[in-house]
């Protein structure tokens, strides 16, 4: 560290720019792991405020759009309620629609219908529950479309007109469309083309309803059980029983439109992000000691051990790395900030150390291949004269 | 050339008197390349170098003067024959490929000063000495060392913040020989310490260095080409086509 800490305030002009090129890695990083945290908040926030364990799909259904590709029914939910590593299961229909609120303002919404009664039926910050057949409790980020309690909002097509009684806490979304929860009932006369055309569903209307049908099966797991454990003999063998297809709450996410191919494609790029990082500073490190031959040479004459000046030069690297990261955290932060609203960007502590760190270990990584070459320097290169 | 009393003479070598040199190298051949390209740079070079005796070699350029320091300086292998410092065989250590061992006896027991002083340019004059001492000690003793009364000893304790960029050449091998007696070493390498320097500064320089040979007891071999110093050295022997022989007059 001796070395290395005085090198690095005299040579400060190239290992600052060093430093910017890092700085300015770690900003990109922590834009994507912003961008990379908005888009998986806009496509599976709706699912991941859910209190579920896992999710039965009808058997064989495709993980990719499972929840509008997949239709299970009574049968299949009253086998995962004889399961007993089930504490409670219960229906849920997805559909996305597109809607028009009273303003004239249009919308999409992805149409949650879920039991009143169970563990699925939402909370409300605002407003009222669900209970009444035409009223739906929407998400907050609605809010900001003009959408308010009492709204009318009527969906395209059937023309049926549903109303605004509560807003979640918080954003709902599925798909990047918001959430508006409503009975299953509703849900099932709107899916099978029932739905009065220019009024509210009325109780009457729900009454006549003969399906038991919805997209999938929440499923809460007794807690230490096989199910919650994510056990994937147990989980086979009751989707056997069911004629299901299960999967957990983050393998739905995978379910949810386009959800897989984003965060795929943002991870790619971070990771090319990382790479860049570590093939920088390697480059760095490489010319550097290249430079700095003679003068390794003189210190390995000297007595210095290959290994002190590894260390050294990976002490100097750290140094370098842990600083001009930090700095670049801070300006992403700062830059996040001002990320307008509508855009979704959403920084969370735990994905911004692990970048980090991972910026920071890739770097080093760079840095030792670099560094290395000490232990191939010739102390005897020191002395003048061609040899 | 002045020939102190207590210097020993190359017939004194010869009568074998080895038993009081620090550095004695017997029968040394070193052989450098490969196939036809294959040339002997030492050829059964016999030397003993005695505590407190500075010794210069002279010789056209490719006579050896470097290979000799290599071998002596632990730096290369010799083809053949045998180099011993303080009565320890180098020999083994090479024999043993132990690159860790070699450096650990480097920074113990010699001491290099080289071409143009080589020192850090990041490093000021007192922290060149801070480092050579990290280098031969533990670092836990690091915080302890003192570079003050070297640099004192070789006339830079007024330079000790100054960076090499800021010095002088002769300053900058002044600093160069403090910091290879940092480790208080038995042996003292010296490759070309006047080769940028004009006369006055270069008889600066070695006289400082057979000072410190003398003072210290140690002992020293310096490679040069420069005849007009000669004069500072308790002896003077000559290298031509890699054999050792006493310089003529």
């Amino acid at each position: 560290m001796f070395l290395a800490v005085r090198e690095l305030t005299h040579a400060r002009g190239r290992f600052g720019l060093m430093g910017v090129v890092i700085a300015l890695i770690a900003v990109l990083m922590v834009m994507l792991s912003g961008l990379s945290g908005g888009l998986v908040n806009d496509g599976v926030s709706g699912l991941k405020n859910l209190p579920v364990t896992a999710f039965a799909f009808d058997e064989g259904t495709k993980t990719d759009n499972a929840f509008s590709r997949s239709v299970v029914d009574g049968e299949q939910l009253a086998a995962w309620r004889d399961q007993p590593d089930v504490e409670a299961a219960t229906p849920i229909g997805v559909a996305i629609v597109n809607a028009v609120t009273d303003d004239g303002t249009q919308i999409d919404l992805t149409v949650f219908g879920v039991e009143e009664d169970s563990f699925l039926a939402p909370t409300p910050s605002d407003g009222s529950g669900l209970g009444a057949p035409a009223g739906i409790v929407v998400s907050e980020t609605l809010r900001s479309e003009g959408v308010e309690l009492g709204t009318v909002v009527t969906l395209d097509q059937t023309e049926t007109e549903l109303e605004v009684v509560g807003f979640t806490q918080g954003q709902a979304t599925f798909g990047h469309v918001d959430v508006a929860y409503a009975p299953l009932a509703t849900w099932r006369l709107i899916t099978l083309g029932d739905a009065p055309a220019g009024a509210a569903p009325t109780e009457a209307d729900l009454a006549g309803v003969d399906a038991d049908h919805a997209s999938a099966i929440a499923l809460q797991a007794v807690p230490g059980s096989a199910l919650a454990s994510g056990d994937t003999d147990a989980v086979a063998a009751a989707d056997a029983a069911a004629g299901t297809t299960t999967m957990t709450l983050v393998e739905s996410f995978n379910a949810s439109p386009g959800y897989q191919a984003e965060t795929l494609t943002l991870a790619m790029i971070q990771w090319f992000l990382y790479a860049i990082g570590a093939l920088v500073v390697g480059a760095f490190f490489t010319v550097w000691t290249i430079q700095r031959g003679h003068e390794l040479a003189v210190l390995r004459a000297m007595g210095a051990s290959a290994r002190y000046l590894v260390r050294d030069g990976l002490t100097q690297a750290g140094i370098l790395l842990v600083t001009f990261t930090a700095v670049g955290v801070a300006v992403g932060l700062g830059l996040g900030a001002l990320m307008p609203e509508g855009m979704p960007f959403s920084l969370e502590a735990g994905p911004i150390a692990v970048a980090s760190v991972v910026t920071i270990l890739l770097g080093l990584a760079g840095a030792a291949v670099a560094v290395l070459r000490v232990t191939r320097i010739e102390p005897v290169t020191a002395l003048g004269g061609a040899r | 050339m002045t020939q102190p009393a207590t210097a020993p003479t190359v017939a004194a070598e010869a009568a074998g008197d080895r038993s009081a040199a620090t550095l004695v190298l017997q029968d040394v051949t070193l052989e450098v390349g490969d196939g036809e390209g294959k040339v002997r740079a030492l050829d059964g070079v016999d030397l003993q170098v005695h505590p407190g005796e500075l010794v210069a070699i002279i010789g056209p350029s490719g006579a050896g003067k470097s290979s000799l320091l290599a071998v002596a300086g632990a730096l290369a292998a010799p083809t053949s024959g045998s180099v011993r410092v303080l009565d320890q065989d180098l020999g083994p250590l090479w024999e043993r490929g132990g690159q860790s061992a070699l450096a650990r006896f480097r920074r113990e027991r010699l001491g290099y000063v080289f071409q143009s002083g080589n020192l850090l340019p990041a490093l000021t004059a007192a922290d060149q000495l801070r480092l050579a001492y990290r280098i031969a000690h533990k670092r836990g003793r690091a915080r302890s060392f003192d570079p003050q009364p070297l640099l004192d000893a070789v006339g830079m304790g007024h330079r000790a913040g100054s960076r090499p960029g800021q010095l002088s050449g002769g300053e900058r091998q002044r600093v160069s020989i403090a910091r290879a007696l940092v480790n208080e070493p038995a042996v003292l390498l010296v490759d070309e310490p006047t080769a940028a320097l004009d006369r006055a500064r270069s008889q600066d320089v070695v006289a400082l260095l057979a000072e410190q040979c003398h003072e210290r007891g140690v002992a020293g071999v310096m490679v040069t080409h420069d005849h007009d110093v000669l004069a500072r050295c308790d002896r003077v022997l000559e290298m031509v086509d890699g054999r050792l022989s006493p310089a003529s007059a």
